[in-house]
């Protein structure tokens, strides 16, 4: 049943690379929120409730609810257009992620150890690789932000195949979760539509030597 | 000790958000900085002993917190003189002091911690304290500063926590469940090197940004030039200090293992990477401040040469590193008055700083040459020292690069810091240039002072504190 969540939420990664609107990246945020509380539901048996009702209010309040929401809330109050504006045309974004997740494929297969399961491994190394693909070719700021988010989901991903036996670093994780989300989105973005009209990277882009 | 630390600390922080007084405001900061004393001298006396469970200081994190000590009163006063200029509202002035004060507790108690997951949330810490001194000024330029340094701490400290997840797969196999440093280093022959590989990878791509090497030192140069000078002092000598001792203490662990040559390569490419970016930008770079920061990416280039050849380099790095922390600020401070003086940071509005500013002068050509590593600098020593140690590792094609490096960014420093002191500027309005006290560069002597004479007559107490961190690494 893991294998399968776990699958679908490769998959939507794939979905996210050739997506042009940015209501439908924050969909999938949404979706992958609920999958990942699906996964820690079925993965984490060892752990003391006070820990998991923490990881599952992190993974359906957080990562699925509140995030999206604010990000939908920072869009329509910065009036920020709907186009994701990528650099690359979708065809070839597709070809690149679908060649990053071949590619940690084959790596973890070089891995030979019992402790990991390896479909964590999988995702959770696709999963970096591509938030960094998307913050890249991609135009809008906020696109940079969702594309981190999609980076935290994978490293929660990794923190999972570990957790059962160290809950102490989950719990780091999803410090790092709030506290990252909420200094780039909180503190900070909330700044960038007052000061700017149009939160556009380009506008950003005059501190060089 | 520690925990009241820890505690003065928010409180401090917290009524200096409150308060609007500006009497109060500064008496809290003379507060603090007695405390912060305070905790130097105690966690001397205690010297391997835990605290908190957490916390145990050992040489190299008393190196550095005692240098962080000394570092922070001319940064304090020259905080103070920068708002006075200035005429802040009580509310910025309370909110500059505030995230002053939790970066500086935020360092110190990054170098006691034993644990790497303790020093992981303290290094979260010192970016949200310096993203508020970043954007000190609300414009769109330190907009633009916060967001990068922001975003790209946001994936270093990501990295981090991924390397910690590694290093606990690579403990699993050892059925190790501490992860303090002490109790990783001592079951080292038990470690998965795979995992412990992927562990250092990460790891120590999280602390580039922190400590300003490649490939991560963007962030850090943009912060420097956007945050105020006294904030820039602090995040080019205590901040990177912390980079530095994140990155020492895992490489300790790796260094007993047999992926240590490895872990060293990488080191050394970073390294030589770093100072290649810094040669690339000192040699036509024409913004003084940025050339600052670019020229601590260099140092930190040479640290971690230091560090990766081993020998004597690993005393040099330390030695080099404490020296820098006295070294940059002072340059920082100085800054102040250079740019109340012309106020531009552009290397095209100034000149003739000698006859405007003559003690303001000297310290900027004592500070050239000790940044440059020229006798009678203290960097000269260190400098040499891993030099030596690249001779004798076998790495001449390394420190013939580096020498080659060195003397382009001599160069490129050289005709700027020439030009901002002996050339006349090109449009001046010499009835303008306020006149600068010259008790304000009183701090500067003292720091440069102190760099020199740590490394020609250092103290016996001194000495063995840096032995004792130098035996950490194999």
């Amino acid at each position: 049943m893991t294998d399968i969540l776990l699958i679908t939420f490769t998959i939507t990664l794939l979905f996210m690379s050739i997506a042009n609107r940015i209501y439908t990246y924050l969909n999938i945020l949404i979706f992958q929120g609920f999958i990942l509380f699906g996964v820690t539901f079925i993965t984490l048996t060892d752990i003391n409730t006070t820990n998991l009702i923490l990881i599952l209010l992190e993974t359906i309040v957080f990562k699925a609810l509140a995030v999206p929401m604010f990000i939908k809330y920072i869009i329509k109050r910065n009036s920020i257009t709907r186009e994701a504006e990528p650099y690359l045309p979708n065809f070839i974004s597709l070809i690149i992620v679908t060649l990053i997740i071949v590619i940690t494929i084959i790596l973890s297969s070089a891995v030979e150890d019992q402790n990991l399961d390896k479909t964590f491994f999988v995702v959770a190394l696709s999963n970096l690789f591509i938030g960094l693909y998307l913050i890249v070719s991609r135009k809008k700021i906020i696109t940079h932000v969702i594309g981190y988010l999609v980076i935290e989901n994978g490293v929660f991903v990794l923190a999972l195949a570990v957790g059962n036996e160290m809950p102490m670093l989950l719990n780091l994780g999803i410090m790092l979760d709030i506290f990252a989300s909420v200094l780039i989105l909180g503190i900070f973005f909330n700044k960038l539509g007052d000061v700017l009209k149009d939160p556009d990277v380009n506008l950003l882009r005059n501190l060089k030597d | 000790m520690i925990g009241i630390f820890l505690l003065v600390t928010i409180l401090i922080c917290g009524l200096l958000y409150i308060n609007k007084n500006t009497i109060f405001h500064y008496t809290l900061v003379i507060i603090y900085t007695i405390v912060l004393w305070a905790l130097g001298i105690y966690e001397y006396g205690h010297l391997n002993t835990t605290e908190l469970v957490f916390f145990k200081t050992d040489a190299l994190g008393i190196l550095l917190l005692l240098s962080l000590c000394i570092v922070a009163i001319p940064a304090f006063y020259h905080s103070y003189r920068y708002i006075s200029m200035h005429n802040e509202t009580p509310r910025s002035r309370g909110l500059f002091f505030a995230a002053m004060i939790m970066l500086i507790s935020a360092c110190s108690m990054a170098y006691l911690s034993d644990h790497i997951a303790v020093t992981w949330i303290f290094v979260e810490i010192t970016t949200l304290s310096a993203s508020v001194l970043i954007y000190h000024h609300r414009n769109i330029r330190a907009l633009e500063g916060v967001w990068k340094y922001v975003f790209i701490c946001a994936i270093s400290i990501t990295f981090i926590y991924i390397g910690i997840l590694f290093l606990s797969l690579a403990m699993k196999e050892a059925g190790i469940e501490d992860m303090s440093f002490d109790s990783i280093r001592n079951n080292y022959d038990n470690l998965n090197l795979f995992w412990l590989k992927l562990a250092f990878l990460f790891i120590f791509t999280g602390f580039t940004a922190k400590i300003g090497l490649v490939p991560m030192y963007t962030a850090g140069i943009d912060a420097k030039d956007k945050a105020p000078a006294p904030a820039g002092a602090l995040f080019s000598s205590i901040l990177m200090n912390m980079g530095f001792i994140g990155i020492y203490r895992i490489y300790a662990v790796v260094s007993y293992t047999e992926i240590q040559h490895w872990a060293s390569v990488i080191i050394i490419i970073s390294a030589i990477l770093s100072i290649f970016v810094a040669t690339v930008y000192m040699t036509h770079i024409k913004n003084i401040k940025r050339m600052f920061a670019y020229s601590s990416i260099e140092h930190m280039g040479i640290v971690m040469l230091g560090l990766a050849v081993g020998g004597i380099g690993v005393y040099a790095a330390i030695l080099h590193i404490v020296l820098h922390t006295f070294v940059k600020p002072s340059l920082f401070f100085q800054f102040n008055q250079i740019y109340r003086v012309y106020q531009s940071k552009s290397i095209y509005d100034v000149g003739h700083y000698f006859k405007y500013n003559r003690t303001g002068a000297i310290v900027v050509l004592l500070g050239f040459i000790s940044a440059t590593a020229m006798p009678p600098s203290g960097l000269f020593i260190s400098e040499f020292l891993i030099f030596q140690a690249l001779f004798e590792s076998r790495h001449i094609f390394i420190l013939i690069a580096v020498l080659i490096l060195l003397t382009m960014i001599i160069w490129g420093f050289g005709t700027n810091i020439f030009k901002l002191l002996f050339t006349p500027p090109t449009i001046i309005n010499e009835d303008k240039i306020p006149r600068i006290n010259p008790l304000d560069s009183v701090s500067q002597f003292v720091l440069l002072a102190l760099a020199a004479y740590l490394a020609y007559a250092p103290p016996t107490t001194f000495v063995e504190l840096i032995q004792d961190a130098a035996t950490l690494i194999q």
